[in-house]
């Protein structure tokens, strides 16, 4: 009744291409952007916005780099932990070659170190595909990290390996409450979800899902394999570096190669696939569920106070996580995002479905 | 399958636990502890002794003597499983409860350390990491919320080569001397690199560095090199988990003497020795406490705790290394919130209170006593300027299936390491811009 497109007439090729093409939708996510640009930041406290929201966003930010690989360009890859290590260990490295320089800057130019390492690591998909290609990312993923742990020029020779981040400085200003911290990933994640789902929508997008579909196909209407299967790695590295310097700058504050081990890659992996392959909203479902899940089981058991043992509590929340993965994929093995989409189109014929 | 039926209470649940979630419980006349570690995991067998450990401690301050001056201690457990964002994320959401928020934060792993001590510092929180952590936050000049207390990495590395100097019977013994470093491929491991490299150089042995790669299960190449081509006079064996019991046994294996084979306080454990069985029969380790149930205060812990059926943990595991080893950090929480309780009054005090406490810590012999640990740890004193203490440093040896002390407490060469943390911590300042503050 109320999500209805009724009486809404496109009238220009403009208004046919849009992203949200019914104008519930477009109030839909106009309202949610103002909730999270305006009442998130009011209302949430430091625990909320510092390790709640922000994992949240920069995991979403991972999965879309994963999602663009994987989801719409069909190259399954395990390397993305990597990849976001060399954007960490790049931003870390600009930020304090370069300390004037605004951290958005330091930001892209890490994505793009991040994106020409995942070139390299791509050259393999041009002959190798499917699960030999995940092996190789794999290799890609343990190569980086002992790169990260054994030259000591990637950390300033820090005798430890770990270090900690430099601060972040835009244009004079430093962001180091919660609350700026949170409104600049938000502004990031939101802009560079823009481009990707623009990116996916365009030429370049049709071609890396044509190269999905059926490769050979492909390659028979003249889509370019080298440049469309390489772009799909550096855009996807791309996404995945800034994700990577973003964790390490603005929610752990330190830079160094184990928080990004095999999990994180795996992590990603499942957060595609639950959240829906080759969806940008799929993207940030499945972050949403892999992030928040185990917090909100843990505070749960909470609420029922000392009952819960902190030890059987951990391992109930793998459990539980552990059940609910094995259940959504049961009911809509398409992912959340497909999920969204069946409320949508039962949503329109509400309440008279006849 | 009926998706609504079953999805509804689950998104639910899940609403209200997100809703309930984090909230402070505020209440007068307590004093809120954390405790963030980890019980499940590669490395749970560590992680549940400290919590566990800890809590007891506390359980039995607060059975025997109702808490600290009538201050009842509260804690509350958060699972980090060693992972450095879950430890961020134990840290920001219990930072803010109990009537006067989180008290001191340990992170019980050297990521998280480096992880949160910038925020604690934001936050007055002093964070605690005794035996562990960043070594460079020993200069408090430069790092005042960051206490490495008792014996950091590089005081421990230099009291291991005196030991060995004594048993070559002297220090200019060592000359000439082959020292393998056999160490964990991690931050953790390769932190006395350095120290070692200095000393090194003033004893005139030679070091060797041997890395492992994480987890440590395959050793074999590195064993043969060693046992077949180095030949080194002394072991030092820095792993950390599974890799201590595998190179136990891989030493056994290319016949390496083991009482030759002087571990890092984190190789020493029961965890350690027993899995590797025979193979660990006379191998050596450091410590900054002592392990056995003997001591009154552990002794207090199993009357006040253990026979009323609280415990934490099962009985067996009592006075095991890593068990005293979290009792040693709960005494040193609980004396630093006594000690701040003596300068502010006797209510509930706040992290940038408990900071000024730490700096004025003495434990002292007598106190020690007092406390029903004599033997149990060492004596250290914390200043503004020095956040270590300078403890000294035990050496045990396995033998029969027990650890027995072999030495007595042997002090650290603070004439080498203090310069260098002083070095690595103007390092620090320097990148980040911190004048650091004045001490006197």
């Amino acid at each position: 009744m109320i999500y209805r497109e009724a009486g809404q007439f496109k009238t220009s090729y403009a208004a046919d291409e849009a992203i949200f093409p019914i104008i519930q939708d477009r109030w839909f996510v106009a309202a949610i952007l103002a909730i999270g640009f305006i009442a998130v930041p009011i209302l949430g406290n430091d625990y909320w916005l510092g390790s709640v929201f922000i994992p949240f966003l920069i995991f979403s930010l991972a999965a879309i780099g994963l999602n663009i690989l994987v989801g719409y360009t069909g190259l399954i890859s395990l390397g993305t932990a990597g990849f976001m290590a060399v954007g960490a260990f790049a931003a870390y490295k600009i930020a304090t070659a370069f300390p004037w320089m605004n951290f958005l800057v330091v930001l892209i130019l890490a994505g793009i170190v991040a994106a020409l390492v995942g070139l390299v690591f791509g050259l393999p998909s041009l002959r190798i595909k499917g699960f030999y290609l995940a092996v190789t990312t794999l290799a890609a993923h343990f190569f980086i990290e002992w790169v990260f742990t054994h030259f000591g020029w990637f950390t300033n020779y820090s005798f430890t390996g770990v270090i900690s981040s430099p601060p972040i400085e835009m244009l004079g200003f430093v962001v180091d409450t919660p609350e700026s911290r949170y409104i600049m990933t938000l502004s990031i994640v939101v802009v560079l979800a823009l481009v990707a789902k623009n990116l996916v929508r365009s030429e370049l997008g049709r071609a890396w899902m044509a190269i999905r579909d059926m490769d050979v196909a492909a390659e028979v209407i003249g889509i370019p394999m080298l440049k469309t299967k390489l772009l799909a790695f550096a855009v996807s590295s791309f996404y995945c570096g800034i994700a990577g310097a973003l964790w390490a700058f603005v929610y752990l504050g330190t830079v160094e190669p184990q928080a990004f081990d095999i999990n994180r890659a795996f992590e990603v992996l499942f957060m595609v696939i639950i959240g829906g392959l080759g969806s940008i909203l799929g993207s940030f479902l499945g972050a949403g569920f892999i992030v928040l899940m185990p917090i909100a089981i843990t505070n749960g058991a909470a609420v029922f106070g000392a009952a819960v043992p902190a030890d059987v509590l951990s391992n109930l929340e793998l459990i539980i996580f552990g059940a609910l993965i094995i259940f959504f994929l049961i009911v809509e093995p398409f992912g959340l995002a497909r999920l969204w989409q069946v409320a949508k189109e039962k949503l329109r014929n509400w309440p008279f479905p006849y | 399958m009926n998706f609504r039926t079953l999805a509804l209470p689950v998104i639910a649940a899940t609403a209200f636990a997100v809703s309930t979630g984090g909230q402070a419980f505020a209440q007068a006349k307590e004093q809120f502890m954390p405790i963030n570690a980890y019980w499940t995991g590669p490395y749970a067998a560590g992680g549940s002794a400290f919590g566990g450990g800890m809590i007891d401690y506390f359980k039995m301050l607060n059975e025997r003597d109702g808490g600290i001056n009538g201050v009842k201690l509260t804690w509350e457990k958060c699972e980090t499983g060693y992972k450095t964002d879950r430890i961020v994320e134990c840290y920001e959401r219990l930072k803010k409860n109990g009537p006067t928020g989180m008290t001191l934060f340990h992170p019980m792993s050297t990521g998280g350390t480096y992880a949160v001590f910038e925020r604690a510092e934001k936050d007055q929180i002093p964070v605690i990491t005794l035996g562990y952590g960043n070594t460079a936050g020993s200069d408090g000049r430069v790092f005042p919320y960051l206490f490495p207390a008792l014996t950091n990495y590089w005081s421990q590395n230099t009291a291991k080569i005196r030991f060995i100097g004594s048993q070559e019977g002297g220090m200019d013994k060592l000359k000439g001397k082959k020292i393998a470093n056999v160490h964990h491929d991690s931050a953790y491991g390769k932190e006395t690199i350095p120290i070692l490299e200095a000393q090194a150089e003033k004893y005139g042995f030679e070091v060797k560095h041997y890395p492992v790669v994480h987890p440590g299960l395959d050793q074999k190449a590195i064993w043969l090199q060693i046992g077949r081509q180095y030949k080194p006079d002394w072991i030092i064996l820095r792993g950390w988990g599974v890799m201590n019991p595998t190179a136990l046994k891989e030493a056994a294996r290319v016949n390496f003497p083991r009482d030759k084979m002087v571990g890092v306080w984190w190789s020493g454990a029961e965890e350690d020795t027993v899995p590797a069985g025979p193979a660990a029969e006379g191998y050596i380790a450091a410590g900054f406490h002592a392990s056995g149930t003997e001591f009154p205060v552990i002794q207090d812990i199993i009357k006040h705790v253990y026979d009323k059926g609280n415990g934490e943990l099962p009985r067996e595991r009592l006075g095991s290394i890593y068990y005293n080893r979290a009792v040693v950090w709960g005494m040193v929480s609980a004396e630093a919130v006594r000690q701040a309780q003596d300068m502010v009054g006797k209510r509930p005090v706040t992290g940038a209170e408990v900071q000024k406490a730490l700096e004025t810590l003495d434990m002292n012999a007598q106190r020690i006593e007092g406390l029903g640990a004599t033997g149990l740890m060492p004596t250290f004193k914390l200043t503004c300027a020095d956040h270590e203490g300078g403890a000294a440093v035990k050496f045990q040896q396995w033998k029969g299936g027990k650890w027995v002390q072999i030495s007595d407490w042997i002090e650290t060469d603070q004439s080498m390491v203090r310069p260098m943390v002083e070095a690595a911590a103007a390092k620090y300042a320097k990148e980040k811009n911190i004048t650091p503050r004045s001490c006197s």
